[in-house]
């Protein structure tokens, strides 16, 4: 299978590349929705290749980095609890909520699992009836699906010591928030591909119409990503702003009928914190009356948490489009993926750890040098 | 912003450590926090001008002769592996570490930690495994020891291998020796090691024809010195991958590190694993791959001498040693870009999505 290098060909991105350069006449500023997005920008060097006038705004597409931290002490309190064992996607362990992450639960004595899906969770939830089994359910359009699916079964299967810290939200309405910033500098979106796999296209039209902004679905790999700018680039070029489908061997207009029907099932609709942002209406997904008995924070009764954000951390205007990671005071001194203030920079797809990962000889003046003067044997 | 990760103004010792009161699984990846653990807490009670060499086996002068002397413990998931077994890690992680150093491994000591329970036949398998490995890489287990531990303080069985091995006369590799215009080469296809106990591990279990590359390089090794004994530095990128490498080499060298990535010889298998994993190659472990820095005016032959390896068929010239960037390693992409190849800072996690 050669699904991934087909989509990587140095000869084809240069093509586009040029396509790109010949058709841009003024600036613009286009934002990439998703973290995994982000960083196939950034670990590829793609911002490096393209016009100066195009400029690529990272958005809020990183689930690690958008879950509150409100939802993260909850997990670590949750977590921290004797009989329970949390599960939980691997990069969420990483992440600091008030003073201390989940690695660090765990290194206290906190049975915490990382599993690499869902159903895993419910497998030891099987093997393990006399303790309660929390999964944390983060995630976009992308991530709900098979959690709700896990949901569905723990109640199909009368599995009583299995519940869902929930915190998922969607992608449209964070589109929405961003659109109606009076700061908001974005003119195009790279949407994210795999949530449409899942959700079609279906409100993305009247978005587009409404703030009169291009929106192209796009993929993960450098042709994609670059085949997505080119199109946007276009039709800001022409002053035109539709909908346009730039993944369609991921993406039907209609989604994927059977992930819709199943969280239709298991979650409704709710308002939804996003770290760094703020509360955006109808973001969110909560479990739905009939599954509530499976909600870890009715279960455990985590309420009454206090959170505290680092005062110095800008990853809300990171996220939001506002500034550039390295233009926050603490990015590279207080902040490192070492010693992280925010998510934005713990998650491996948020944008901060993308920049200090791969873009330091860049932003650190006093040790550049010009590559060109040492090239590879 | 300092040419590394690490902040040690204000630090004390012993521990605590400044941001992990705890040991957390991190600390034994290879990676930033394992530096810190030893840089911080082990270097110092130890002290010693030996262990501040810091390389992957120490060079130690003993009644004349120049000896390398390495340690390393092995507490593999599962036992055994597609292209192996905890038995082979032993015997070739610790070969290996001699090997960088450009010794030729004599013996071995062997200790086996057993969890109470685990069947005979299992502990007996690794044991052939081991001396199989052993005969197999030329050295002698000359000595070992057993300890048992109560059921659930282990996973069956850990290991622990040290070794010692002459070093050549005109053999000094380490990275202080590496200079700008220095050739980076690679053995040979990387993250074979990491993909195969991945696919086999529990919970992460899928269908994928990778074999471990667990493999004693002694053999390779010579073949270079044979061409040259003017090798700068070896290293076998075990955790911590290429990646982890390149940085130790670069850190400790005071050299920058330029790769290109599209010549980093990355199987399409484990290409395609990463990327379903959201891991990057780079950083994942091999058992039977080096990397070398090489004087440019070597570097043809050295090359030769190893493609004509078996351990070495497709050895690669991936890069250079420059001026520029001292201490940090970057790759030039595919396409035309560049980016910083870090340390990493623990164990990679596969993402959400």
């Amino acid at each position: 299978m050669k699904y991934i290098e087909e989509f990587q060909d140095p000869e084809l991105a240069r093509r586009l590349l040029d396509d790109i350069h010949a058709t841009v006449t003024r600036p613009w500023a286009l934002m990439e929705v998703c973290g995994g997005q982000t960083h196939t920008i950034i670990r590829h060097g793609i911002d490096q290749l393209l016009p100066e006038q195009v400029e690529l705004i990272h958005g809020p597409g990183c689930p690690v980095c958008v879950t509150p931290l409100e939802v993260i002490d909850k997990a670590l309190e949750i977590a921290s609890r004797p009989g329970v064992i949390f599960c939980s996607f691997g990069d969420m362990l990483r992440v600091p909520g008030t003073g201390r992450d989940l690695f660090q639960v765990r290194s206290e004595g906190g049975d915490v699992r990382v599993v690499y899906s869902p159903l895993d969770a419910l497998r030891i939830a099987q093997q393990n009836p006399a303790r309660e089994v929390v999964f944390f359910g983060i995630g976009f359009e992308t991530t709900a699906p098979p959690n709700a699916m896990t949901v569905h079964q723990a109640k199909k299967l009368g599995i009583p010591n299995f519940s869902l810290l929930v915190s998922h939200v969607r992608v449209p309405p964070a589109i929405e928030a961003i659109m109606t910033s009076p700061s908001c500098r974005v003119q195009a979106f790279l949407a994210a591909g795999h949530v449409c796999s899942v959700m079609g296209m279906g409100e993305y039209p009247e978005l587009a119409a409404r703030h009169r902004v291009p929106i192209v679905v796009t993929g993960f790999e450098p042709l994609d990503i670059l085949e997505g700018v080119r199109r946007a680039v276009r039709q800001l070029e022409r002053g035109e702003h539709t909908v346009d489908n730039a993944y369609a061997r991921a993406v039907r207009p209609e989604g994927n009928p059977a992930a819709l029907a199943m969280l239709e099932d298991v979650f409704e609709v709710t308002d939804r914190a996003w770290r760094g942002i703020g509360v955006i209406p109808a973001s969110g997904w909560r479990l739905s009356a009939r599954y509530r008995d499976y909600d870890a924070e009715h279960r455990f009764s985590v309420t009454g948490i206090a959170t505290q954000e680092p005062a110095e951390c800008r990853s809300g205007e990171v996220l939001q489009g506002l500034i550039k990671p390295h233009e926050c005071e603490a990015f590279g001194t207080t902040c490192t993926p070492r010693t992280p203030l925010g998510a934005t920079m713990v998650s491996s797809e948020g944008a901060c750890a993308a920049y200090y990962l791969y873009r330091r000889l860049d932003l650190a003046p006093a040790r550049t040098a010009p590559l060109e003067a040492s090239p590879v044997v | 912003m300092s040419a590394t990760a690490l902040d040690i103004s204000g630090w004390t010792c012993p521990a605590p450590l400044r941001d992990r009161p705890r040991v957390v699984m991190g600390h034994g990846g290879g990676g930033a926090l394992s530096a810190e653990l030893v840089q911080h807490v082990f270097a110092p009670a130890f002290g010693g001008e030996v262990l501040a060499q810091l390389g992957d086996s120490a060079s130690v002068t003993l009644g004349g002769a120049r000896l390398a002397f390495s340690t390393d413990s092995y507490v593999v998931r599962p036992l055994f592996f597609p292209g192996g077994s905890i038995g082979d890690l032993a015997v070739n992680g610790t070969v290996n570490d001699l090997a960088m150093s450009g010794a030729r491994a004599a013996y071995l000591s062997c200790g086996f930690i057993l969890e109470e329970g685990v069947e005979i036949s299992v502990v007996a398998r690794v044991a052939e495994d081991l001396g199989a490995a052993a005969r197999a890489a030329g050295v002698e287990v000359a000595t070992g020891d057993t300890k048992v531990v109560e059921a659930g303080h282990g996973d069956g069985i850990y290991l622990n291998t040290a070794g010692i091995g002459l070093i050549p006369d005109g053999v000094d590799l380490r990275p202080q020796r590496v200079v700008p215009g220095d050739v980076v080469i690679v053995s040979g296809e990387i993250g074979l090691h990491g993909v195969a106990i991945m696919s086999v591990r529990e919970g992460l279990e899928f269908g994928v024809d990778v074999k471990s590359d667990c493999a004693p390089l002694g053999g390779l090794v010579r073949a270079m010195l044979a061409v040259t004994p003017d090798l700068h530095v070896l290293r076998d990128p075990t955790r911590g991958g290429l990646a982890a490498a390149l940085n130790e080499i670069a850190a400790a060298s005071g050299t920058g590190v330029v790769i290109q990535e599209g010549r980093v010889p990355v199987p399409e298998a484990v290409g395609n694993a990463c990327a379903i994993l959201g891991l990057d190659p780079f950083y994942v472990a091999n058992e039977g791959k080096l990397v070398a820095f090489v004087p440019r005016e070597h570097a043809d032959a050295v090359l030769d001498a190893m493609r004509a390896h078996p351990l070495g068929r497709h050895a690669t010239v991936i890069g250079e040693a420059v001026e520029a960037h001292p201490g940090l390693v970057v790759a030039r992409t595919g396409l035309g870009g560049t980016r910083v190849v870090d340390l990493p800072i623990g164990e990679q996690l596969p993402r959400i999505c």
